[in-house]
Formats: C-alpha cells, sequence, structure tokens
C-alpha cells in the first residue's frame, strides 16, 4: 500500500511536468508581450524594458517554463497585474468564502441523492420511482438563472428569510449568506446525481449475488444496503471524489450572482481584466486537485473492492 | 400429495409479461420430492425448469412473472400462499439453493466466511463469533483446504471448483430440509464436475436432505438422481424412475438426450441428436440407420497427406512483476516447450483442466499471443516472427472460435455485417453485393436461413450464435481452425449438433482443426489424435481410438473416469 503510494506520487512528477508545459505554452500563446497591456498607451520603452525585466520576461523560455514547473509545487504565483496583491494570499482569502459555499452544498446534496437514489432503487418501477424520476428531468430541465432569480425574489425579498446577496465571514452569520446559493446547487445537482447513482443501484441488482443474498433469505433493505450498495461503490467513489477539485475553485455562477467574494468570483474578475498570472494560478491548481484527488479516488477503489490490487 | 414427500409441484403453470406478449415458461408442470431423494430435472435452456425452482423459492421477478394455477406444497402447506416475510423465513433455511455460475453468483466485496455465516446469523440467530466459527466447520464439511484460512478470502481468489463449494457450504449452512442445485456444475470442468457431484451426494445422507437436480444434460444425473422429470418446451414430456428413463426412455425426446452425449469406446461417424428423434412438431420419427453406424477413425486416417503444422520447443510465459516500478521479477511459463505435428485434414484435440496452458498454446499458435520461444512452422514456413502484412495475410488462412456465442459476436452488428466484415478488412470480394452473396452462402452451410442476415445476434439461441460464429471465421475460406472451447458453453443437444456441423465443414472445405476441450469425452469424439495437457506441457498424446483404451498416465485416466458415465446410481446399467 506504502510502496504504492509512493510510486503514484512519483508518477506525478512527470505529470506535472506535461501539465506545465502545457499551460506555459498556452499562456504565451495568449497573452504575447503584456507589457503594453499593463502600462497603457503612453508607456517609454524604458518603462516598458523595466517591466519585462521584473516580469522575468528576458529570461530564456527555458527559465521561464522552469517557473511556471516551480510554482506548481511551491504554490508561489506571483503578483496579480490588476490588485498587485500576492497571488498565493489571494487564493487564500477567496478559498474561505469559497469552500463555505461548495463544502456544505456538496455534502449535503451528494448525502440526500444518494438516500433518494437508493429508496427509488428499493421501489423500482412502481410510481413513486416514476414520479421522483420526472421530478429529476424537470429539475435538470430548468435554468440555473431563473432558480437564482425566483430564490432570491422569493425568499429573500419576499420572505425575508436569507439575504439577498454578499458575505459575512463570522458564524452564525454566515448561514443566512450561504444558505439561498447552497440550496440552489443542491436543487441542481439532485437531478443529474439521483439519475446517476439510480442506474449504477439498479445495474447491481439483476446481478446473480443478488439472487444469491435473496435466496438465503435476507430482507430486501439488508440486501440494498449490505450487498449492492457495496458494489455500487465504485463508480459513486468516481463520480463524487472527482467534483472535490472543483469544490475548491469555487461555483463561478452563484459566487458571481450572490456576490460572494470567493475564488469563483477572483477568476472572472481576472478573466475579465486579463490578468494572466491569476488565470495561470487557477489553471495549474485546478491540475493538481485533480491529479491529487485522481490518485485519492485509486486509492478508495481499493479500499472499497478487494478485487482491485495495488499493481 | 403423498404424506412422505417434502415438496409436491401440482399443476404449475407460470406466464410472463413480455413485450410480444404473455409468455408460458412453464405449463401444467406435476411432480414430487420424496423425502431424501433426489428428483433430476432435465430439459434445454428455455424449456422451464430454472423458472420452476424460482417459482418454488418463489423468487420469481414480479410483477413480469405471475402464477395462474397451481399449487406448490412443501411439508403441508402451500408456497403459493406464503407472504414474502414467511417466504424469507424459509429461504436460506428449509430451502436453499444453489447456482449456476459460482463466478457471479458469489458477492466479491466479502470474505467467503462472512457471505456463509450471513444465513446462519438471519435464520439461527447466531452472533458473529458463532457464525462464522460454524462457517469455517461447513469449509472443512465441504472440503476446502485450509478453512480457518480460506474463510478470509475473497471470491476472486478461489478457483471455480472452490467457489461452488463455498456456495454449496453456504446452502447447507441451516440444514435445509430440499436443496435446490440449479446446473450446479455446467460452467465446471468435467473432472471438477465429478468432485462436486460426490460431495453433494455425501452431503445430502449426511444431512438427509432431498434435492431437486437441475441440468440439461441426462449423463450428469445418472448417478446422482432417484427420479427423473423431463422438460421440454414448458412441458414435462416425461417422469420416471431413474432407471426406467436410462434403459427404456418412452418419450422421443428423452432417448435424443440420452443419444447425444458423445461415449467413449463407440465411434460414431455422427452424433445422434433430438432431430434424429423427432419432428419439430414433437412426433417421434424412425431413427435413419446410416446416424447409428460406427466405424473406426484409424482407417481413414490419411497417413500419406502433408504435415500442415508443426510445433517445436514451444514456450509462452507471462512476465510477473513485483517492486517499487513494477519491475518483472519473474515469468510464469503458461506454455512450457510444446511439440507436436498435424497433418492436413486432421484434428487434433488438447484436453486439460483450466489453466492448464490450452487456451494460451492455441492463442501462440495464431501469434494473437506472442510465444518467447520455439518454432512454429505453418505450411512448410517458419511464421513465429512474421510481423506486419505477412502475418496479416497469414489470418487469412488461420481462424479461431471462441468459447462464449454471448459475448463474442457485436450486440450493435447485424449477422450480414458480422460476416462480412473479416471479407472487407481482407478486400475479399468485388463489391458489397459479392460479399453478401458469400455470407449468405456460408450462412446457409451452417444451418441458419438466409432470411436470418439483418437480424442481430441477441435474437439467436445460443446454439445458432456458435453456427453464426462458425460462419465468421469460416468467410476467408481458412485452411487452419481452432476450436477453443467452442462447444463447452453449450446444453449437450445443441452440442451434438455443432459437432456434427464441424465435421461436416471439415469434410466440406478439407479444414484442419485444432478442438481445445477440458472435456475428454468430446474431444475424443471428434479429434484423430488427443493430447493431454498438464502445467503447460503435453503429458501424453495418442490416436484418439486408442488414448481411452491405453492411457499410460494417471492425470489422462482420471480425466477419463471424469466423463459421467450415464450410468444410474442404483443399477449400474450403462447408457444405451
Amino acid at each position: 500500500m506504502t510502496k504504492y503510494i509512493i510510486r503514484r506520487l512519483l508518477y506525478m512528477i512527470p505529470v506535472l511536468l506535461g501539465v506545465s508545459l502545457i499551460i506555459f505554452i498556452l499562456f504565451k500563446l495568449v497573452s504575447g508581450d503584456p507589457t503594453a497591456v499593463l502600462l497603457g498607451k503612453n508607456a517609454t520603452a524604458k518603462q516598458m524594458a523595466d517591466l519585462r525585466e521584473q516580469l522575468g520576461l528576458n529570461k530564456s523560455l527555458w527559465l521561464q517554463y522552469l517557473d511556471v514547473v516551480k510554482s506548481a509545487f511551491t504554490f508561489d504565483f506571483g503578483y496579480s497585474w490588476s490588485t498587485k496583491q500576492e497571488i498565493s494570499k489571494m487564493i487564500l482569502q477567496g478559498a474561505y468564502p469559497s469552500l463555505c459555499l461548495s463544502v456544505p452544498a456538496f455534502v449535503i446534496s451528494t448525502v440526500l441523492s444518494l438516500l433518494i437514489s437508493l429508496v427509488v432503487a428499493y421501489y423500482r418501477g412502481k410510481g413513486i420511482d416514476l414520479f421522483i424520476r420526472v421530478f429529476c428531468i424537470a429539475g435538470m430541465s430548468i435554468s440555473a438563472l431563473a432558480y437564482i432569480l425566483f430564490f432570491q425574489w422569493f425568499f429573500a425579498f419576499k420572505l425575508g428569510w436569507f439575504e439577498i446577496s454578499g458575505f459575512e465571514a463570522e458564524f452564525p452569520f454566515v448561514i443566512s449568506y450561504i444558505a439561498l446559493p447552497a440550496i440552489i446547487w443542491i436543487v441542481l445537482s439532485i437531478g443529474p446525481d439521483v439519475r446517476f447513482f439510480r442506474t449504477v443501484i439498479l445495474d447491481e441488482i439483476y446481478q446473480d449475488y443478488v439472487r444469491t443474498a435473496r435466496a438465503k433469505g435476507l430482507p430486501e433493505v439488508t440486501i440494498l444496503l449490505r450487498h449492492v450498495l457495496r458494489n455500487a461503490l465504485i463508480p459513486i467513489i468516481t463520480y463524487v471524489v472527482i467534483q472535490i477539485p472543483s469544490l475548491i475553485l469555487g461555483a463561478l455562477l452563484l459566487e458571481n450572482f450572490f456576490s460572494i467574494p470567493g475564488l469563483g468570483g477572483m477568476t472572472l474578475n481576472a478573466l475579465n481584466s486579463s490578468d494572466f498570472p491569476v488565470m495561470k494560478a487557477m489553471a495549474i491548481l485546478s491540475s493538481v486537485g485533480y491529479i491529487i484527488f485522481g490518485l485519492l479516488s485509486d486509492i478508495l477503489y481499493t479500499l472499497a473492492d478487494p478485487r482491485i490490487k495495488f499493481n | 400429495m403423498s404424506s412422505h414427500s417434502i415438496l409436491s409441484v401440482k399443476n404449475l403453470t407460470v406466464e410472463f409479461q413480455t413485450s410480444e406478449g404473455l409468455l408460458r415458461a412453464v405449463n401444467n408442470v406435476s411432480f414430487d420430492i420424496p423425502q431424501g431423494k433426489t428428483i433430476g430435472i432435465v430439459g434445454e435452456s428455455g424449456s422451464g425448469k430454472s423458472v420452476t425452482s424460482l417459482a418454488v423459492m418463489g423468487l420469481l421477478q414480479k410483477p413480469a412473472a405471475r402464477i395462474p394455477n397451481g399449487e406448490i406444497y412443501f411439508n403441508g402447506q402451500d408456497l403459493l400462499k406464503f407472504d414474502e416475510q414467511q417466504m424469507r423465513s424459509l429461504r436460506g433455511n428449509d430451502i436453499s439453493m444453489i447456482f449456476q455460475e459460482p463466478m457471479t453468483s458469489l458477492n466479491p466485496v466479502f470474505k467467503v466466511g462472512e457471505q456463509i455465516s450471513e444465513a446462519l446469523r438471519v435464520h439461527k440467530n447466531l452472533s458473529k463469533k458463532e457464525a462464522w466459527d460454524k462457517a469455517v466447520y461447513l469449509m472443512n464439511q465441504v472440503g476446502i483446504p485450509k478453512p480457518e484460512l480460506s474463510a478470509h478470502k475473497y471470491p476472486h481468489e478461489m478457483s471455480g471448483g472452490q467457489k461452488q463449494r463455498v456456495m454449496i457450504a453456504m446452502a447447507i449452512s441451516c440444514e435445509p430440509k430440499l436443496l435446490i442445485a440449479d446446473e450446479p456444475t455446467t460452467a465446471l470442468d468435467v473432472t471438477i464436475q465429478k468432485q462436486v457431484l460426490e460431495l453433494l451426494q455425501k452431503l445430502q445422507a449426511e444431512y438427509k436432505m432431498s434435492m431437486m437436480f437441475i441440468t440439461h444434460d441426462l449423463g450428469v444425473i445418472g448417478d446422482i438422481a432417484d427420479d427423473v422429470v423431463v422438460m421440454y418446451r414448458s412441458n414435462v414430456v416425461e417422469k420416471n424412475h431413474a432407471e426406467t428413463i436410462f434403459q427404456s426412455a418412452q418419450h422421443p425426446y428423452t432417448k435424443g438426450l440420452l443419444a447425444c452425449r458423445p461415449k467413449l469406446g463407440a465411434n460414431p461417424k455422427r452424433l445422434l441428436t433430438v432431430s434424429d428423434f423427432m419432428t419439430d412438431s414433437g412426433e417421434e420419427k424412425i431413427v435413419p440407420v446410416e446416424r447409428v453406424q460406427v466405424f473406426d477413425k484409424e482407417i481413414e486416417l490419411k497417413e500419406s497427406s502433408p504435415v500442415l503444422l508443426e510445433i517445436d520447443q514451444l514456450v509462452t510465459q507471462f512476465p510477473i512483476k513485483g517492486g517499487l516500478f513494477g519491475r518483472t521479477v519473474d515469468h510464469f511459463k503458461a506454455v512450457d516447450g510444446v511439440s507436436f505435428k498435424l497433418k492436413k485434414g486432421q484434428t487434433l484435440g488438447l484436453v486439460g483442466e483450466s489453466g492448464c496452458g490450452k487456451t494460451t498454446l492455441g492463442r501462440s499458435i495464431l501469434r494473437l499471443v506472442e510465444p518467447s520461444s520455439g518454432k512454429i512452422i505453418y505450411d512448410g514456413k517458419d511464421i513465429t516472427h512474421v510481423h506486419h502484412e505477412e502475418l496479416r495475410q497469414l489470418r487469412k488462412k488461420m481462424q479461431i472460435i471462441f468459447q462464449d456465442p454471448y459475448s463474442s459476436l457485436n450486440p450493435r452488428m447485424t449477422i450480414a455485417d458480422i460476416l462480412m466484415e473479416p471479407l472487407n478488412i481482407h478486400k475479399v470480394g468485388a463489391n458489397k453485393n459479392e460479399r453478401f452473396d458469400m455470407a449468405r452462402e456460408l450462412i446457409e452451410k451452417v444451418g441458419l436461413k438466409s432470411n436470418h442476415m439483418g437480424r442481430y445476434p441477441h435474437e439467436f439461441s445460443g446454439g445458432q450464435r456458435q453456427r453464426i460464429c462458425i460462419a465468421r471465421a469460416l468467410m476467408l475460406k481458412p485452411e487452419f481452425v481452432i476450436c477453443d472451447e467452442s462447444v463447452s458453453a453449450l446444453d449437450v443437444s445443441i452440442q451434438a449438433q455443432v459437432l456434427n456441423l464441424l465435421l461436416d465443414l471439415q469434410q466440406e472445405f478439407g479444414l484442419t482443426y485444432i478442438f481445445i476441450s477440458h472435456d475428454l469425452g468430446v474431444v475424443n469424439f471428434i479429434a484423430d489424435e488427443v493430447g493431454v495437457m498438464y502445467a503447460g506441457k503435453i503429458i501424453e498424446m495418442d490416436k484418439a481410438s486408442r488414448i481411452y483404451k491405453n492411457a499410460k498416465q494417471d492425470y489422462t485416466r482420471s480425466l477419463l473416469s471424469a466423463i459421467p458415465k450415464g450410468i444410474t446410481k442404483n443399477s449400474m446399467a450403462p447408457l444405451i
């Protein structure tokens, strides 16, 4: 086990080198010479040369690429062009509001979807199954914008239960700010989640070993919770764990509409102001996140399924 | 109902609601299982035998399945009147069941010890520890070595035979009064089949169980059943004491079933099939005399025909990986120095148990697996190291037919597309019409109709699918065909038809076969020469007609003794 994890961690090095190379090339192609953009029309040649020196653009391409690689390991991404702040600090500041929203919303929606799909699987083919399936499709068919506008108008404006937008870090005040976007998040994810989990569970329910469990005289609920769920875990783990990196990156749309100062909002601002270092930092951060959580889900597989070996 | 019957099924009818309307899977079926006796239910796939057993267990998938009439008395109580709660307390406790596929019937993520203890904990209220100890005891009873350690194993860490033993331990854990065994040995090698049958007999006596043994192979239940019920197309066509069935079967279908299994010693030109005894509508036919003719293959052997394939000291090994970076630390020799010569137009039978290397040998010859050393000489040319275009040209002449006709046909291609694909790849035939005509010609040769060409694989039965696989292998007019367990997944009655077809095609196209199987009876029938494989080596090789009489190796003799003889357990009267 330890051997396997060490090997996988070592494999991360070439993967990160490759990812950094792709990010480096893409940003090099897109950003061109940023000094003109940064200094405006009236900049002198001296100013521009100084800035190039400062940004490390005079270094050889090879050394510039090495900077990108270094940042993937040290998380030192330099300074933002628009806010002039240290990017790693900006990320740390933005992570808290993002996680306040995404973690509870993600956990609740995943657990709730799993429970609903177990109920649906138990009553498969019956009225309640059909009703929930129709409900899921209907929920998925409505645009996120419609939910945002309606929920803000109804729950925040009409009923006054929650704040319409904004953010406060202090507990318990934070709840009234994040509750509404979290509810919308949950409503948006339940449809696809339930449909996926239901399919995975029903795939297992018709397997031979379930027939064996029935022939043993086990109650249907035990069969579902013990035998079926355990086998359905592999695809569920993949589906759930691979979503985790995106939680750190924040929810672009929700953070924007609810004015939550998270990483999603930060990324949007960076996009609007052509703040390439911030975009590059977020791209590297998400690659690292996906690589690490990919490894985590591989390790979880081996815990869930004894057939999968570390080799 | 007789007073000493443990199970009494009366006029049972089961129907399924399908998209094509109501399907009657079981029609007015009645039989009794006397206390402590074994009843064999025999019939081909789809005859309704498994559905009957599921009805007894109350495991039919509702609401698709319904039982419009009939009674199932167990210990004097009508099970069809029981609710789910009552049935559940019966299942695994008083009535238990073993299934066909030991590979898929166990839950892959739980230790086998846990799976055996589960029923004990539900029905006998044992604690976790008590149930585990009982499970270990049961594993010892069913002959699993080192039960304390084996109880901690997961199903994938055990062989097929051991898994079936675990299933049996699970089934007998609560000392049931009735054990239903649904094709418990069909997925196993003949040698393992014999062991499992002996185990079931031993346990039946020890636990004083009654047993319902379901199979497609009359030969198998000869050793074990007291009474036999023969089912054909949802109906019971014959039921009687086992001896009576084996000595003087009445119904033509039963006669056909008895005759279609290849027998050692007799070397018929063709195997008899059910259709020799019975018309499609179920009427009896007079068996044509030329079909029962026995001939000695040795006379027919064309000793003078040239050698087509020569294998010299062939070794195929697979690396065993280890260490931090998965270096190769050792090798496993699947094929370990095999040599033989095969003459044109002849059949070499390779026989051995799972894991003996016979499949790897076949694939190495076709270069589907790269051999590590040795020589493959085909038609006078060393093909051990040919590549690319040369290998592609060679593939036209060498084909393979696989074991499982269910998974070896692409479900989204029509039969016409499946058959024409090899022609397209090798650019045979001028245009699509010409290719279609070639496919149609062959589909008729293998006994299907040309209007089947537009259909998809799922519309065919297992035997028909295997015919399609055979047709596909013959599309490029090969000289040499490897049949890798090509009849093992088929019912015996269908097996006989497919074996006959392979012989007919061999004669018509002058084919050379390598026929791989775990069943020496089948190999002995179809092959001119038989090689017995064990641990990657051919340990004995002889003419088919001689090997069953004067086998030199103990292993060969054990393979021979494992073939079901079709002798009933009381009379010892030989089959036909």
